[in-house]
């Protein structure tokens, strides 16, 4: 895997943008601007950006109800997902998806997704796309480790290991699936494991780490486009806010969120491997950082001036409309 | 009556405390009923359910409530296996939107084992569930699905509109020897009002008249019982006399109740959540034209969900959910 300075400094600018994004929405769900059920990314940048680094952009990604990160990491524009999640008719989805239905089919992002488990075997549809279709893109799922409990978990993976599809199952295992600890509901110790059930390929990364999620990524997304069928890349990882906006968080030790926060941040740890490597210098991450919170801010000012959804917006787009 | 004020969300808990005590065999299962609070001898505490109507039930019962992974398949599946021999199990199906990821256990198995059984079988299951729009929940986690389970012969189906009713309803559900998918609409969840204590049922199959009127009756549901009773307001203002019942019960349905309402008023205009395709509201209306025609007066007016998924936007959202507005013209439109 080769990691050029501007894939670096991409690499870098999405996770920013995701880490402040959230953090936005967090407050603009506080200041009572924004309705609907937020689940928010902070934490887990580095999944998302290890591996959408390692994508093209016609490769298709699924995602889950904790989507916005996977939507920036695959390219989606931010003005469009704020002015989606403001509802206007200028947002992605003109206002009709919300949070936990962003999708931007053009950029090869197959939908946030409401249903736990959904985006599995549409990933998975994806890949046979892909394959029958030869285009030569791969199909990355993305989900938690409460999702690998879902039938649709198991169904997809042995369809794609016997099919020997090109697709990527990510589980990113944060350790809760809403407030109840994965080790209650989940008997083996490593999501990885499971993978052995299928005969199929497995990985574990650190998912606070960006270089390491990259680097197995991109063996994973190597061995699918090369005709080597799936691998299940489990990457480790904590989520830093509550499951949804507002969760109060009792469920959870303090101690062990603060552990995660104050020495595992996946911004920081990018920013200490990139100086000890000599990559990147902290100036110019610093100018990264301002751009990403002008260009947020651009986008929530957009967001908040543009115009409601036409009541007629309602019946369209159920069907397609043939002329 | 009492003066005590509670929300539908304390009054489900209440009934879910009223029927694990009095039933050994009650128990309750589901994604995050307890959440976090079986950490035994932790500093942790439970959350009760995403929306915390479940809270406190693990404490008083800790053997009896049960996280369970995110499978809905087998949750559902499994309620019914227990229920089937010999539990009594209240599983919560967090969304019924989730009826998409459960539906085989409820359509093929808890519906249909005692007829298929030759009459051996009992599935005394109850399933609690999340419905409808009104918090900007979106396409997936907004639906009115009750048209589903109340289509399927061998389940019952029912849907409170105000906290002593669901507390009376719940406790009719889990002693019913029979599946009962128990809805709670999103609007109506902590709605506050008088809740008789302690152990009572609110029998199936009676619709309830929450208004009385003679010129035009309402009908609704749920949700759309507050929307009726609105523009009852609104028409009284006006000079129509509007009658509103309260169904209470899709499976059973209180036929009698809706064929002497629409007897007394001539005029029958019937508010459903749902999308509007082989709905409540159509069922409901067949049998009035069916059943009713002598006495109707006026065509048979259905103020539904447009046939489209639930959109995001409040602005659509609001478009989307039949309001009192739209009652008012459905009733304009009679005369
Ligand atoms: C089929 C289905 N069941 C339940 C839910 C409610 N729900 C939303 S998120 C969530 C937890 C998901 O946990 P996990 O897959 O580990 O992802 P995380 O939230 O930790 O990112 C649950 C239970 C849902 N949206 N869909």
């Amino acid at each position: 895997m080769e990691l050029k300075p501007d894939d670096l400094r991409l690499a870098y600018r999405h996770m920013r943008m995701i880490r402040l994004f959230e953090e936005k929405l967090s407050d603009l769900v506080q200041a009572g601007k924004l309705g609907g059920f937020l689940h928010l990314y902070a934490g887990e940048e580095a999944v998302a950006v290890g591996v959408c680094s390692q994508l093209q952009e016609t490769d298709v990604v699924t995602s889950t109800h904790r989507g916005h990160g996977h939507c920036i990491a695959k390219g989606v524009e931010v003005p469009g997902m704020m002015a989606e999640l403001f509802g206007r008719a200028t947002g992605t989805c003109k206002g009709k998806g919300g949070s936990m239905h962003i999708a931007d089919m053009d950029k090869g992002m197959l939908g946030a997704n409401g249903i736990v488990g959904a985006g599995i075997p549409l990933a998975t549809g994806a890949a046979l796309t892909a394959k029958l279709k030869r285009t030569g893109n791969v199909a990355v799922a993305f989900f938690g480790d409460g999702a690998s409990n879902q039938g649709q978990f198991h169904e997809s993976l042995n369809m794609a290991a016997n099919w020997q599809l090109p697709v990527v199952y990510v589980v990113e295992n944060n350790g809760f699936g809403e407030f109840t600890p994965t080790e209650f509901v989940v008997p083996v110790r490593d999501i990885a494991e499971r993978a052995r059930s299928y005969a199929m390929r497995s990985e574990i990364a650190d998912g606070m780490d960006f270089f390491d999620v990259a680097e197995k990524a991109s063996k994973a997304i190597a061995a699918a486009r090369a005709g080597e069928g799936p691998t299940l890349l489990e990457c480790k990882t904590y989520r830093f806010m509550g499951h949804f906006v507002g969760d109060p968080l009792p469920y959870r030790h303090k101690e062990e969120a603060e552990d995660w926060i104050q020495n595992r941040d996946p911004l920081q740890g990018f920013e200490r491997t990139v100086a000890e490597r000599g990559l990147l210098s902290a100036g110019e991450l610093r100018v990264i950082d301002g751009d990403v919170e002008r260009e947020l801010a651009a986008a929530v000012a957009a967001a908040e001036e543009a115009p409601l959804p036409s009541i007629d917006e309602l019946l369209t787009d159920v069907y397609v409309e043939t002329a | 009556m009492t003066d005590r004020k509670l929300s539908v969300a304390a009054a489900i808990n209440e009934a879910l405390h009223i029927a694990m005590q009095t039933d050994p065999d009650v128990i309750l299962l589901g994604e995050d009923v307890a959440g976090g609070g079986a950490r035994d001898g932790d500093d942790v505490d439970e959350m009760g359910g995403v929306l915390g109507v479940t809270k406190g039930l693990v404490k008083a019962f800790p053997d009896r409530v049960l996280d369970t992974p995110i499978s809905e398949m087998g949750i559902i599946g499994t309620a019914v296996g227990a229920a089937a021999t010999g539990l009594r199990p209240v599983a919560e199906l967090m969304f019924m939107d989730f009826l998409g990821t459960c539906l085989d256990p409820l359509l093929n198995q808890a519906a249909k084992l005692r007829y298929m059984f030759g009459g051996k079988a009992r599935v005394p299951l109850t399933v609690r569930t999340v419905s409808g729009a009104g918090m900007q929940a979106a396409a997936q986690h907004s639906q009115s699905l009750y048209w589903i389970t109340t289509g399927i012969p061998g389940l019952k189906t029912v849907i409170p509109s105000n906290p002593a009713d669901a507390k009376g309803l719940l406790l009719s559900a889990i002693r019913d020897d029979n599946p009962v998918i128990f809805c709670e609409p999103k609007t109506v969840l902590y709605a506050s009002g008088p809740v008789p204590e302690g152990d009572y049922e609110v029998p199936f199959g009676k619709a309830k008249i929450v208004r009385e009127g003679s010129d035009v009756s309402l009908i609704a549901f749920g949700a759309t019982v507050r929307v009726a009773l609105q523009a009852a307001e609104r028409l009284a203002a006006d000079g129509t006399s509007a009658e509103v019942l309260d169904l209470r019960s899709l499976q059973p349905l209180d036929e009698e109740a809706i064929l002497t309402t629409l007897a007394k008023t001539g005029s029958v205009v019937i508010v459903d959540e749902a999308t509007p395709r082989c709905g409540i509201a159509s069922d409901v209306a067949a049998l009035c034209v069916d059943q009713g025609f002598d006495h109707l007066n006026t065509p048979v007016k259905r103020v539904t969900a447009p046939h489209c998924p639930v959109p995001f936007a409040k602005v659509l959202e609001d478009a989307y959910m039949p309001s009192a507005e739209r009652v008012i013209a459905a009733v304009a439109e009679l005369s």
